[in-house]
This record gives C-alpha cells, sequence and structure tokens, in this order.
C-alpha cells in the first residue's frame, strides 16, 4: 500500500504541471483570440520580396 | 423604372465591367490600368501600391474583396496623432525607440484583410510587426517610432483602404477591457480541483479502506482535498462571496448571498470533520458547484467582441478638428476646443462643439441628430448646434461653447444617463431564489432544531443543517438562467440580432409596447422610390442627367445618381456650371442647357410645385421641360408585415420620428390609428414619451432607432433597440443591436425570449426535484458524500443538456424563416 503515497503525489505533481501549462497558455493570450489563428494557418508563407 | 425607359435601354448594349480591386461592377468610367479594369482611381491606386509591394497574393485569396480609400481623406487629417498628449494615450506601449498601437478597423472582413493587415511590414520596413485579432477587428502594430510617425502610419493603412477607427474616448482614455483572462485562471483551476478531489473521494465512496494502513491512506486523501480545496475556497469563489457582502451591505439579499453562506457553510464542516477526523467532508461537492457555476457564469457574459454596446456621443465625434489661427490651419484635439477660435469644417465632417457660421453659407445634414432627412440651409451669422454635419464645400465657424457644453453633449447629462439598468435583484432567477433562500433556510433551521432539542443529537443537528444547505444550494437555479440565456444570446447572434446580455433577454421578453423610429429605421437611408413622370428620356439624355446631378453633394442628387446607376457617365466635361443650393442647378452639355431642381429653377410657369409627399426634381433640357422625378422614402420592405404581426401578437406599435410628418397618411394604416403617429419630436421630447408610456400606463417599451436623436429614448425604454444595415458601424448606446434585414424576425425574437423565459421556470422545476430528492436524505442527517457526490454533478449535468436542448428547440420553432 505503501506504494500509493509515492503515485498519488507523482500524479498531482503531473496534474499540477498541466495545470501549469494552461495557465501559461492563457497568460501567453493563446485564448484571446480563437479565430484569426484558424484562418492564418491557411494563408500560405509570402515569397520574399524579389 | 417605367417600361419605356427599358426599352431603350435594351438598344444598347452595356459590357459589365468589374472592378480588379472591389470587386464592385464599374458603374461609371472604367479605368483601365495594368491590364485589368478598375471601378476609381481609388482602386487603382491601391492595387498600384500593392503591386508595387509585390502584394497581389491579396486578390488570389478571397477574389477581388478589396476596399476603396476613404474618400474624406485629406492631408494633414492624422496630424493630431503626432501631438504627444494624444499618442499616450493611444499607445499600449513605447521606449521611445519602438512603439505598439492597437488600431480598431471596422472595415476589415475577410482573410485577405487578415493576410494584408499582418504584411504593412513589407509596404514600410519601419514597420516591425503587425497581428490581427479579427473578432475585435483590431490590429497591433508594432513599429519603430524613430523612422515612421503614428500620423503616417495611420495614413499608410488608409491608403490601402483600412481607415482606423480613432474616437474622442480612445483618447480620453476611458478604454474598456472585455476580455478578461481571470475568469479562465479560475475555471481552469477550480476543474483541476475538481478533478483531484473527486479521485481522492473514490476510495471514501466506495467505502474502501477499513484496514489500519488504509485509514493512515485515507487521512492524507482528506488532507490533500483540503488543500486542493483552498484556491478553490479563497480564489475561484472569491466573487460570489464579494458579490454578497457588497448585497448584504447594502441591506438586501441577490442570488450570489445563499450561494455564498452555503459554500462558507460547506467548507467549515469539512474543515471540522477533517481536523476532528470524524469525516471525509464535502469538499468534492464544493469544488464540483463552483466549477459549474463558474462554467455557466462564463457562458452567459459571452459577448460579442467587436460590437460596442455602450458608446456616447464621444465615439461619433472627431478626435481633432481643423483650427485656423492667423491663417494657419492647424489640427486641434476637440477637447481643447476654446470659445472664440475658428474652426474649418470640410464636407461630411461632423460640427463638434456649437458654432456660429463664418461662411455665407452652409448646408447642414442633422439626420443623425434629429432625425430630420432633409439637410438645413444655414447662412452666414446663424449658429449651428454640434451633431450636424457639413454637406458640400468647407466651412469656416466660430466656436460658441466647448465641446462638453454643447447642446447635442447636454442631453447626456440627463439622470437617464446615469441610471443602471442592470439590477440583479429584477432577474427572474433573482426573484425566485428569494423564495427559495427563505424556504431552504426554514428547513434547515427546523431540522437543526429539531435533531437539537427533540432528538437530543448536537452533532446530527450540525452536520443536517449544513448538508440541508449544500444539496439545496440555488446553484442549479444559477445555472439554469445562464445556460438558458447563454445558450439563446448565440442563437439570438447567428440570427444577426445581438442582445447586450442576459439580462436584456430577459427584459425583452416582458416587451409589450414597441415604439419605431422613422429616419433610418423604418426608412432606408439614401435610398428612395424615384419615378419619373414626363416625356420619355433618351439615353443621351439621361446620361446628361446623371453627369449632371453627380456634380452636386446635394441628397436628391445623390438619390437619382444612385437610381440611375445603370446608366454611364460620361466624360465630357460640363461647362459653365452653376449650382444654387436649395433651388437647383445648370450646365450646359455642348451647347445645350440641361436645368435640374425645383419647379421655380426651371421656370415652370404651368407645373405648379406640388404638395404631397415626396420630394420632385424637374428636368429641363435646352429650356424645354421635359417632366420630373418624384423620391419617395423608401421604407423597409418588410415594415408593413412586421408591424401588423406585432399587433396581432398584442403588441402595442408607436411611431416617433423626429422628421416632418409627411408621410402620415401614408403611415397611418400601417400603425392603427393616427394618434400612435408622433412627428417632430426632439430627442428630450422622444425621451419624455417613452418615460410616460413606462410611469403613466405602466408599459414595458422597447425602443428601435437608430441615431444620437434616439440616444435618451433607447436608454430610458426597457429595451433599446439599435438598427444597423453593418453592425460594424457605430450605433448608439443600447441593449441590443439588429440588422436592418432581420427586421422582420421581431416577433419571433421576442417569442423566443419568452420562450427562455419558460425553460427557465421548467429547468427550475427539474432541479426542485433533485433538491428535494437531496433534502430528504440531508433532513434526516444521512446525507454522505457519496450521495452529495452524485447529485450535484447529476443535477448540474441533466440542468445544462435540459437548458440546451429546449433553448435550441425553442429556436427551431421560432426562428424557422
Amino acid at each position: 500500500m505503501s506504494a500509493l503515497y509515492i503515485l498519488i503525489i507523482a500524479s498531482l505533481f503531473v496534474a499540477i504541471g498541466f495545470l501549469g501549462a494552461f495557465i501559461w497558455s492563457v497568460r501567453k493570450g493563446h485564448f484571446d483570440d480563437d479565430y484569426t489563428p484558424s484562418i492564418r494557418i491557411l494563408l500560405d508563407d509570402t515569397d520574399t520580396k524579389p | 423604372m417605367k417600361p419605356g425607359e427599358n426599352n431603350i435601354l435594351e438598344k444598347e448594349i452595356h459590357e459589365k465591367h468589374t472592378c480588379y480591386h472591389c470587386g464592385e461592377e464599374c458603374k461609371d468610367d472604367v479605368i483601365q490600368f495594368d491590364e485589368h479594369e478598375f471601378c476609381c482611381d481609388g482602386c487603382s491606386v491601391v492595387y498600384d501600391l500593392l503591386k508595387e509591394n509585390n502584394l497581389c497574393r491579396y486578390y488570389t485569396i478571397d477574389g477581388a474583396q478589396g476596399l476603396s480609400p476613404d474618400e474624406s481623406y485629406f492631408p494633414g487629417k492624422y496630424d493630431y496623432l503626432d501631438l504627444p498628449e494624444v499618442a499616450d494615450k493611444l499607445l499600449e506601449f513605447t521606449d521611445g525607440k519602438l512603439s505598439r498601437i492597437n488600431w480598431l478597423v471596422p472595415k476589415m472582413h475577410c482573410s485577405s484583410c487578415i493576410w494584408l493587415l499582418e504584411q504593412l511590414n513589407r509596404l514600410n520596413p519601419a514597420i516591425r510587426s503587425s497581428v490581427v485579432n479579427f473578432p475585435e477587428k483590431k490590429v497591433r502594430i508594432t513599429y519603430d517610432s524613430q523612422q515612421i510617425k503614428l500620423s503616417e502610419l495611420a495614413t499608410l493603412i488608409t491608403r490601402i483602404g483600412y481607415e482606423p477607427y480613432i474616437s474622442l474616448n480612445d483618447v480620453e482614455g476611458k478604454q474598456i477591457k472585455k476580455w478578461n483572462r481571470t475568469r479562465l485562471y479560475k475555471i481552469g483551476i477550480s476543474g483541476f480541483a475538481f478533478g483531484n478531489i473527486m479521485m481522492l473521494s473514490f476510495p471514501e465512496y466506495f467505502h474502501l479502506g477499513e484496514s489500519r494502513s488504509d485509514e493512515n491512506l485515507g487521512y492524507l486523501f482528506s488532507v490533500l482535498n483540503l488543500v486542493l480545496s483552498l484556491p478553490v475556497f479563497f480564489y475561484c469563489a472569491a466573487d460570489f462571496f464579494k458579490s454578497a457582502w457588497s448585497a448584504l451591505k447594502g441591506k438586501y439579499l441577490n442570488i450570489d448571498a445563499p450561494i455564498a453562506l452555503a459554500l462558507l457553510c460547506v467548507f467549515l464542516t469539512s474543515l471540522y470533520q477533517i481536523i476532528s477526523q470524524t469525516g471525509p467532508g464535502y469538499f468534492d461537492s464544493l469544488a464540483g458547484a463552483v466549477f459549474f457555476m463558474l462554467i455557466g457564469r462564463y457562458f452567459q457574459d459571452k459577448t460579442y467582441a467587436g460590437i460596442s454596446f455602450d458608446r456616447d456621443y464621444k465615439s461619433y465625434f472627431p478626435v481633432a478638428v481643423t483650427v485656423i489661427k492667423n491663417g494657419i490651419e492647424n489640427r486641434v484635439p476637440i477637447t481643447e476646443l476654446q470659445p472664440g477660435e475658428q474652426m474649418l469644417v470640410r464636407n461630411q465632417e461632423l460640427i463638434p462643439a456649437d458654432a456660429v457660421l463664418l461662411s455665407p453659407r452652409a448646408l447642414i445634414d442633422y439626420s443623425f441628430v434629429s432625425g430630420e432627412s432633409e439637410p438645413v440651409e444655414r447662412k452666414k451669422g446663424d449658429t449651428i448646434y454640434a451633431g450636424g454635419k457639413q454637406t458640400g464645400l468647407s466651412v469656416e465657424l466660430e466656436v460658441l461653447r466647448r465641446v462638453s457644453q454643447s447642446y447635442l453633449t447636454q442631453l447626456w447629462n440627463n439622470d437617464t444617463f446615469s441610471r443602471e439598468k442592470e439590477n440583479q435583484d429584477q432577474t427572474l432567477a433573482a426573484r425566485i431564489n428569494k423564495f427559495f433562500s427563505m424556504i431552504v433556510l426554514g428547513i434547515a433551521v427546523i431540522t437543526f432544531l429539531t435533531w437539537f432539542f427533540i432528538l437530543k443529537n448536537p452533532e446530527t443537528a450540525f452536520n443536517a443543517f449544513t448538508t440541508c444547505l449544500l444539496v439545496a444550494c440555488p446553484c442549479a437555479l444559477l445555472l439554469s438562467s445562464t445556460f438558458t440565456n447563454g445558450n439563446l444570446l448565440s442563437l439570438f447572434g447567428k440570427h444577426r440580432f445581438y442582445p447586450k446580455n442576459a439580462h436584456a433577454i430577459e427584459r425583452l421578453s416582458k416587451i409589450d409596447t414597441v415604439v419605431f423610429d422613422k429616419t433610418g429605421t423604418i426608412t432606408q437611408i439614401n435610398d428612395a422610390e424615384v419615378e419619373f413622370i414626363g416625356e420619355t428620356l433618351t439615353v443621351e439624355e439621361l446620361i446628361m442627367i446623371k453627369t449632371l446631378a453627380s456634380q452636386s453633394s446635394h441628397p436628391l442628387s445623390r438619390m437619382l445618381v444612385k437610381e440611375l446607376d445603370h446608366v454611364n457617365t460620361s466624360k465630357r466635361i460640363l461647362t459653365a456650371f452653376v449650382e444654387s443650393e436649395g433651388l437647383g442647378m445648370r450646365a450646359l452639355w455642348g451647347k445645350v442647357e440641361v436645368k435640374l431642381g425645383s419647379a421655380k429653377w426651371v421656370q415652370s410657369a404651368n407645373l405648379l410645385e406640388k404638395s404631397d409627399n415626396a420630394s420632385h426634381v424637374y428636368v429641363s433640357i435646352d429650356a424645354t421641360i421635359r417632366g420630373y422625378f418624384t423620391l419617395k422614402s423608401k421604407y423597409r420592405p418588410e415594415l408593413n408585415d412586421t408591424v401588423s404581426r406585432l399587433q396581432n401578437s398584442g403588441f402595442d406599435t408607436y411611431l416617433l420620428s423626429g422628421d416632418k410628418p409627411t408621410d402620415k397618411q401614408l403611415l397611418t394604416p400601417v400603425f392603427g390609428a393616427e394618434s400612435n403617429l408622433l412627428f417632430e419630436q426632439k430627442p428630450e421630447e422622444k425621451l419624455r414619451f417613452i418615460k410616460h408610456l413606462q410611469l403613466h400606463d405602466h408599459k414595458n417599451v422597447l425602443m428601435i432607432g437608430d441615431g444620437l436623436n434616439d440616444a435618451g429614448a433607447l436608454r430610458q425604454s426597457d429595451v433599446g433597440l439599435a438598427v444597423s444595415d453593418d453592425i460594424n458601424n457605430f450605433s448608439p448606446a443600447c441593449d441590443a443591436i439588429i440588422e436592418g434585414n432581420q427586421l422582420v424576425r421581431l416577433p419571433a425574437f421576442i417569442s423566443l425570449a419568452k420562450s427562455g423565459q419558460s425553460i427557465i421556470k421548467l429547468s427550475f422545476g427539474i432541479s426542485l426535484f433533485y433538491n428535494i430528492l437531496g433534502l430528504t436524505f440531508a433532513v434526516s442527517g444521512k446525507l454522505s458524500p457519496v450521495i452529495a457526490a452524485i447529485l450535484m454533478p447529476v443535477s448540474s449535468i441533466t440542468i445544462v443538456l435540459f437548458t440546451t436542448v429546449a433553448s435550441n428547440l425553442a429556436a427551431k420553432k421560432w426562428l424557422k424563416s
């Protein structure tokens, strides 16, 4: 049963990691605009100036 | 159009030319440039600019979707942006070298726009990057402020057709941050805590853990649950406590008060159970309740980015105006405009302050302020009130009063504008909640007293009391209204009807009186029914008339030009052009004299000026009168249908117009009685009329308007609905915005709002069922955490499902075309 102590702690850290990733992405503004990036990805990279 | 004219037109075969840049049909001269056709110089200039910078991909993304550059642009228009006090307010960031600005560009509309606006650095290397936020219609530009001035940047994007919208509000620095990231943090954290607490509580649900080592493990789990619930209780749920506290301080109960009480009780009981090791606590239910409620609020408060509902006069006013001092023109922010200064107002510019006219003559279009559809003529020395638009040549004016003290801005000092319409107490959920909370609190208290004094079991008494509050927590009630209204908001949005928030939907469901404005609301601006009466005109004569009419900026001339858009204008130059304001104009076409204007102007002796509802434009060619055009304001085609549907559904309908009663006879049958039609109403009178309906007749009034002249009435009414043919255009402060062609659906929208209220009531019934079930457990002191943990999410999920399905079905029923 003592293995559970380690497993629980480990699983919590994994979960906290994902929460951290979520908070990071909100802070970086990934959720500010949920429309434009979907269009932007369809526009090809532009050819450079001749 | 008369059949005779069509026959003539058929003889000439018109080749259709479409503009390579904007995709519109070329109506006048076709400009050939670089093997492409363009409708105007503006379009070809933009094309040239794009081609020079190798940006022609623009045309291959979404086809010809370009924009003609703003015609009202003139050199120096954006000079005021270089004033440090203006730039400071507008810039998001600057360190003297790099600067960043976030501009609203209402004209962006397609993926080509996104592409072009993100390629600005290729037009000018001083621009480091530009990023578009399409839903908000904003472009964030980072640029080197040592190489390009802010005014040059504005000029650059205006030149490619994307004029930035800069209003006085931006300059005064009152910016409302719409997007609130804190909410997402809270949802994320409570969701994380909810999931983990659930997982750690599982052994408890299945009564695992009877042995000694399991007991230790169980204790660890409880402590972890406590730790996980701390951020939920202190951070995620903070808004509920804050709102409940401020309500209590104001000595009333809002919907958050019982929620806060329940959360507090559950938290304290669970804390006690864990410290005293008497039980596992109810942290799972606590975190779950907070998580679901936050999601509900998020749904309901999701706003339409890019649409603004809170505009006042400041949004319409220009930021700067040209001031002439010692013969030198200077752009000055209008807030610094002093009485006695001389300003220059160009064609289509708004007059920002009350002023005296110095130029000999001005033609002022007050349609936006008063609803009058025809411009009024003012002579030298007349006082001109703020809000009018000059049409025609530039005029000089002397400022009488500062902008903030002008006649128009006085309207905003009315009490109506400081009154808050959104009152938490007035919502359906809040009213039901009042009874509900009383009953639950009563049951909890009785249960407590029974256990404590009659059954002499203090521990169960406390437990039963808190679990009563927990299961009967009005969060289900909150969920039913937030999810129903949230879903309705997006359903309305799909049909281009945009209520401001859930409160507006609820008020809409109670409407019993509908008041319409005339100009711009039920009529279509700059559109008229034109008919020619007289001898049939030849194509050449039509060309003459159109060419002459296109010289003038008078609204009647414009309508005429629009009506004759199938006719080409000629490059032949008219000579001896004379325009007499208020009368007409004349010019020589070769050697033939062409006259357009009033009966007096064409010297019609036998044709008297007609005095019916329409405006007349007489045509005289070579000194013979050929006939006249009648121009009638054109009503929205769906007007009759909409009003009669509303009347059949039992609504009272009124018309409230600032215009002259010219169309009274025409509109009386539509609105029923003549007493329902009010003309020549000033903005304050409109406001007073609505107030009278509300206070004297106890009506719930829906006001439909479009201009600043309706602003007071829109604000006073229970629901102020602004009509706009382009929702990204600017409409006055209101509770909802509707696209002009959707007005016919108004009765359906009101019905759907009503259905929404029934759905909330029904889902409240469902949650009542769960509550009674939970309360029977709680009262008997047998509500184990596992029952609470099952009841909580199940009731939440049923309610979310029910409201979503039911509101979608209701939308299908009412909005099926």
